[in-house]
């Protein structure tokens, strides 16, 4: 092709972004697709979420979160608001900061950083796992579930607003199945991690020259913890 | 493919400069300062009755879209791709917003049924 003398300008291959000739998004095909995947997800817990809105929007009063939310587990049973979930935050967030120090070994190639990191990002995932379980069982024992309520439900509401089953009903109803379905995510997150660990110290990576593995799924973990400070934000703060 | 793998790397390490160690920690301390914020209001401002609820809860989802956008943009590197990407994953959760509008509206009507 260079001997012939003259190209003309049709046969020029085109170089700009958007002209084919070469990726306008530059991003591997997978990292994409969990870009989408993720952007469906999204969709699938906002529907979760706003649906959760409106039935609270519509109601005439609803249980207090830090009303409901008063133990933890194994240390205090009553009158400390809030502060058990405060921890899974902070778990949460934690894993996430390990995932992407990990993520960025892997730029490095550093092989035995990103299985240390990753070891540490399972490690808080079933931790918080662990506690979302303590707390699922507390309020199990209290009386609450699907389709079941205490009760004794007074104390689950502020003063001066007259309790009512039927709310109370739903905000269990809503919050067994929103954080169930986020546990899920998260239960999901820990496994995958678990085998691109197991990649990971079989050099898998190494031989592949690329740890975008490893990049794919601390998207997929972000997410996850994404979900977490909505969930935490519109089921304990507001 | 070795050529795909060797481009890939590349595009790695051009990465690797806007997402050090150190932004990572940063990002972090922003993300529990946050959260630390959050918990100031919900535990100690709201029930002293220094700030009402109804100012509470916006300054909470404001919060809430703070660490949204430090989540997105610094640890799933969102900021760092280039705009065609960016705009394919933001524009379409527009949508969310319509429906938020629209289930809320519909809710205040379902306060009358009730």
């Amino acid at each position: 092709m260079s001997t012939t003398a003259v190209t003309s300008p049709i046969d020029e291959v085109k170089t700009t972004p958007w002209a084919g000739g070469r990726s306008p998004f530059s991003v591997e095909y997978g990292k994409m697709m969990m870009w989408f995947f993720l952007l469906s997800d999204a969709f699938t817990f906002s529907s979760l979420l706003i649906a959760y809105g409106a039935l609270r929007f519509s109601s005439t009063s609803w249980p207090a979160a830090d009303r409901i939310f008063q133990s933890v587990p194994g240390m205090v049973e009553h009158g400390a608001p809030l502060v058990f979930v405060g921890i899974m935050t902070f778990i949460l967030i934690m894993s996430s900061v390990t995932m992407v120090l990990g993520v960025e070994a892997g730029h490095r190639g550093a092989r035995k950083e990103v299985a240390g990191w990753l070891i540490a990002t399972v490690i808080g995932g079933f931790m918080f796992l662990g506690c979302q379980a303590l707390e699922w069982s507390h309020l199990f024992h209290e009386g609450f579930n699907w389709g079941k309520i205490p009760h004794e439900i007074g104390e689950f509401f502020p003063e001066g607003v007259a309790p009512s089953t039927v709310y109370t009903q739903q905000f269990a109803n809503l919050f067994f199945t929103i954080t169930g379905f986020h546990g899920f995510h998260v239960f999901s997150g820990v496994i995958i991690n678990i085998i691109i660990l197991i990649n990971v110290l079989a050099g898998t990576y190494d031989r592949r020259g690329s740890y975008l593995m490893v990049e794919k799924v601390g998207l997929y973990w972000h997410f996850v913890d994404l979900v977490w400070v909505f969930v935490f934000t519109f089921f304990y703060l507001v | 493919m070795s050529s795909e793998t060797h481009h890939t790397q590349e595009h790695d390490h051009a990465e690797h400069d806007t997402m050090s160690r150190k932004k990572i920690w940063q990002v972090f301390f922003v993300l529990l300062g946050i959260t630390v914020i959050e918990f100031i209001i919900a535990l100690y401002m709201v029930p002293k009755g220094i700030i009402p609820l109804t100012i509470a809860n916006p300054i909470y989802i404001i919060l809430t879209l703070a660490k949204a956008f430090y989540i997105v943009a610094y640890f799933m590197h969102l900021k760092f791709e280039k705009i065609g990407l960016m705009y394919s994953i933001i524009v379409p959760t527009l949508f969310i917003i319509g429906l938020i509008l629209v289930l809320t509206n519909e809710s205040h009507h379902w306060v009358d049924l009730r």
